[in-house]
Parts: C-alpha cells; structure tokens; sequence
C-alpha cells in the first residue's frame, strides 16, 4: 500500500520570469491521503498544476504510476487517471450540475450506481441536478468540483484547498466526504490551509516553504508535535483548538 | 457506502432566467408600430428586418464562439462571408438554366447546392486560416488583429485574380423572386425563406449546443478552457472544430447574403464585417444566444431607422451598442469567463 503512486523529482517550475519551486521532492503512496501543506504562497498550487502540466517544469521530473509524464499535455496527463479540482474549483457556471458531471464521465453516460454513491457523499447535487452550476452556493459548487473529479474511478486526485472559504458546518461535510473517499480506496493529493482539517484527513505530509519541501513524514507525527507545527506553518494555539 | 451529509447547506438557489434581452426584441418591434404607422409596412418592415437578422446571425455565430473559445480577435472572418458568395457562382453559372427554370425542386436545388459548396470551400478555408494566419500568434490580440485583417486584404485580392474586380450581378432561383402578400403588407419571398433558413440553422446550433457532448466541451471552453483541458479534452482540436465549423456558416451566410443583396463584390465580407463585431458585442462576446438576439436588434433597428429616419441610419447600430453597454458592460448576455 505505500509504494509511490506519484514522485516529484527535484521539480523546478518558473512563472514568467520567477522561478517558483526549487528542485521540490515529494512523493503520494498509493491508497493514501498526502497533505500538502505551507503558507500562502509556498508553492503548493503551483506543484499541482506542475504536475497536471498546467505550468510546465523546467527541470526535475513528475513520474506517475511507473511513468515519466514531465513533458505531457494536460490532457494526456488527465487521461492518464489523475483528476484535478483546483482551487477556484473550476466548474462551469452556465452549465448545469448534470452537465458538468456529464463532461467529466469521458467514457460516456454517467455510471448510476457511482452516481448515487456521489449523491450520497454529496446530497445537494442530487437536488440540484438541474440547476446551472452558476446558481449554487459556495459550498455545493465545491462539491460538484469534487465530485466532477470523482465521477468515473481516478489513480490519483489533486485537490487544492476545498474547505477556503467554506462555513464550519459544510468544512464538516467536506471532511466526512474525504473520510468516505479514503475508505474507497482513493489515493489523495490535498493541498489545506486548515490545520484542523489536515490533521483529520492526513495519513503522510509534506510541508512547502518559498518553493521548497522543508518536511515529510506522517500526518500524525506532525500533529503532534506542536513546536514542529508552529517551526513549519507558523501555527498558533489556536489551530489546536 | 456511507452518506456525508451537506444538510447545512440545502438552502434552495434561485434559477435565474435572464428574459430581460429576449424580451428587447419584441419590444423593439411593438414600440416601432406606432412611429411607423402603417401595419402593412410595419409588416413588411419587420419581416425584411428578421431576414437581414438572420443572415447577420448566421454570419457572427461562429465568430463569437471563436473570439469566446480561444480569445481569437479574427478580424478576418469577413473573408469566408465574401468567398461563400463568390464559390456559388461556381454552382450559379453552369446551372443558370435551373435558376430561370419555372421548376420549385430545380430551384431549391440549385440554392442548396450554391449552400453546399459554399460550406465546403470555406471551411476548408477556413481550416487553412486558422494553421496559416491564426496559430502562430495564439494569446496576441494586437497581432491577431493585424494579422487577420492582413489576411482579409490578401484574401480580398485572391477573389479580384480569380473572379474579376467588377462587381458581378446574380439572379436569385425563379421561385424565390417576388413577394407574398398578406392584406396590404408584401413581403418577399426570399427573405422569409432567409428566416426559416436562419431559425433552422439556430435551432440546430442550439441542439448541437445544449444536446451533444461535443456542444457542452463548446461551451465549457468557452467558459474555462484550461479545465476543459484538465478533464481530459484536446481543446485545440475542439477549437479547429470550431473554426471550420464557423467558417462554413460565414460561406453559408455569404450565399444568403450574395442573394439578397443580388450583386457580388470582393469587400462584401469586409462591409458586414463591422456589423458583426457589433452584433457580437452586444450579445456578449461567446454567447451563441446574445449573438443571435443582438442579430435580430441590429437589424430591427437598421430597418426602421432606414425607414423613419434614414440620415439616422448609419449610426443607430453605434448608437444602439452604446445603449446596451451602458446598461450591460459585458453584452446581453455575459459569458462567465476565465
């Protein structure tokens, strides 16, 4: 169960002329929730879209499942099994709830029986079915995001922040959801600002600081460790509570 | 499986259907009926005016997906409306019997083969416009602009060698000549034949679109092409798709067009062209919809205004863009973008 579904080799990315991530190492165990974490502007978007092939690496390389896909399209990177929900969620405001899962079922009709597992996960997409997307509230468009990335079996799901912005309540929803996924057998990429979230979900973590990973190991040894915590995220008391 | 319940967050959103734009249609056409004052010329006014609407739409709606899909500024897309009407000749002059035939199935025929022909050799054109003129400059609107509208002189030039610089006269079929009269109001037969042709094409656009999974990718990326991209989908094969696909319905609303204005001349792409970035931009640059209620606005307008006050005329589409930008920035209808 642990051996990597997904290795960052020393990626280096640049942004126009900034040069972002500095040679980042890190790699997802297969049938595992990783944490990505770090502060605003650490590097943990740009590492997924590194490795969706959104922004290309300039050196290093991104191997998935036994495969070099560095130089891969987004498309080709897509189909070859990793889902990417990023962190504007990315639906499609004029198209409806059904539509946009439709979109994201490439190999054609929508699987019923996966369908009501997701409604189960997510029970206001089922109300909603109809609705353009665009008319949801915050909270149920994260769910369609993440649902779209569920709707046919994935390897690998690269999530970037789904509980910003959201309300404790619906955080709640969100981590059962990620609870439900993890039971399912789903290998997870997180990127999380919410401290409290990450130490739920976690099974193993990676900490980014100014383009770079500064630790890895277990999510339960980091959350344990308070001084750790407050050396890497700079966290206070308060997360703890 | 177990069931993670977003009960908190079941509030019921509102579905907003935007009639307002829709409904400026007929409130164009009801608000004209008295300043015209004639119902009879009203009539024919109004028909003459969803014709020419019609036709602009057929003309604009590719353009707008293309602007919309890739964020190509295609200055150029006038090409494909001057050369569908010019490519019918080639089914016009060796069939001129079938045009003057007394024959209703000799003359559809010919219309629709002068169609057929159209949409062939401008797609095809198209398909070459997008490999030649469009794909090296991808993501720069300034050369896009000069490069096509560079492309369109070019083009221009191409129909003088081949086809002469004079304007060439054309017959529309036997059976499209004259009008259908309707108590005092006469309308012409072409251009109720226009309007079905215009309704049929934006009810199969409209199916294509909202019906068909190659319809959603559409207006998906036309929304957020980078996650149509993350999902899975080529969305630079979708967008030749596009281009082909918009250039033939220019070819096609060239025809129409070369029929109703009867007469063919190398700049009739580049006159209307002007008239089609209008109509884009008041529906709202991506939207299929705004682009075909925008058509019929700018139409209706351009007709009663040639009709109440014609030295009003040429600048009535201006003026009805800044109306419409002043009371929606984004067009009729805003096409949320990335």
């Amino acid at each position: 169960m642990s051996d990597a579904l997904l290795r960052l080799e020393g990626v280096n990315t640049h942004i126009g002329r900034y040069h972002i991530l500095h040679g980042v190492d890190f790699t997802v165990p297969r049938g595992q929730l990783t944490m990505l974490l770090g502060r605003n502007g650490a590097g943990k978007t740009t590492s997924l879209r590194t490795v969706m092939g959104l922004w290309r690496a300039s050196k290093g390389r991104v191997i998935f499942d036994g495969q070099d896909i560095t130089q891969l399209s987004t498309p080709e990177i897509a189909q070859a099994g990793i889902a990417y929900v990023p962190e504007n969620m990315g639906i499609f405001a004029d198209l409806t709830v059904r539509e946009n899962l439709l979109l994201a079922a490439r190999q054609g009709d929508l699987d019923t029986a996966r369908l009501k597992w997701i409604f189960g996960l997510f029970p206001a997409l089922e109300k909603f079915w109809s609705l353009a997307a665009g008319s949801l509230s915050g909270g149920q468009k994260q769910m369609l995001s993440i649902a779209r990335a569920i709707v046919e079996p994935r390897k690998l799901l690269l999530i970037d922040e789904p509980t910003k912005g959201l309300a404790p309540a619906i955080i709640m929803n969100m981590i059962e959801a990620f609870r439900e996924l993890k039971r399912s057998g789903a290998t997870i990429l997180l990127v999380e600002q919410n401290f409290t979230a990450a130490k739920l979900l976690g099974d193993s973590v990676a900490v980014m600081d100014d383009g770079r990973i500064v630790h890895r190991g277990a999510m339960a040894e980091l959350a344990e460790d308070t001084n750790l915590q407050q050396r890497l995220l700079g966290l206070s008391m308060d997360a703890h509570q | 499986m177990s069931t993670a319940a977003a009960s908190a967050d079941f509030t019921l959103p509102k579905v907003k259907t935007d009639w307002l734009p829709i409904l400026l249609v007929p409130a164009f056409m009801l608000a004209a009926l008295p300043l015209v004052g004639d119902p009879s010329t009203w009539v024919t006014l109004t028909v003459a005016a969803l014709a020419m609407g019609m036709m602009i739409f057929l003309m604009a709606s590719g353009l707008t997906l293309v602007f919309g899909l890739m964020d190509v500024l295609n200055f150029g897309h006038g090409v494909f409306i001057s050369f569908g009407a010019y490519v019918s000749l080639i089914v016009l002059v060796p069939l001129a019997d079938w045009v003057e035939a007394h024959n209703v199935w000799l003359n559809i025929s010919v219309l629709l083969l002068c169609v057929l022909a159209a949409m062939l050799v401008t797609g095809a054109l198209g398909w070459a416009f997008e490999r030649v003129v469009i794909r090296p400059v991808y993501g720069m609107h300034l050369k896009q602009i000069l490069i096509t509208m560079g492309g369109m002189i070019v083009a221009e030039q191409m129909i003088h060698v081949i086809w002469g610089a004079s304007p060439i006269p054309i017959k529309l079929p036997e059976t499209f000549r004259g009008a259908f009269v309707l108590g005092d109001a006469a309308m012409e037969k072409y251009r109720v034949i226009a309007v079905v042709l215009g309704l049929t094409v934006f009810g199969a656009m409209y199916a294509v679109l909202n019906r068909t999974k190659i319809g959603l990718l559409i207006r998906a990326g036309v929304e957020n092409p980078e996650m149509v991209e993350a999902l899975g989908y080529r969305i630079r094969r979708l967008f030749v798709g596009v281009f082909i696909a918009g250039s033939a319905l220019a070819g096609l609303g060239g025809v129409l067009w070369a029929f109703y204005r009867q007469t063919l001349t190398a700049g009739m792409g580049m006159e209307v062209n002007v008239l089609i970035f209008i109509v884009i931009i008041i529906g709202g640059l991506g939207s299929v919809g705004g682009c075909f209620v925008g058509s019929l606005l700018v139409a209706l307008i351009a007709n009663y205004t040639g009709f109440l006050a014609p030295k009003l005329a040429l600048i009535s589409n201006i003026l009805l863009m800044v109306l419409i930008l002043l009371w929606r920035p984004q067009g009729l209808f805003p096409v949320a973008k990335r």
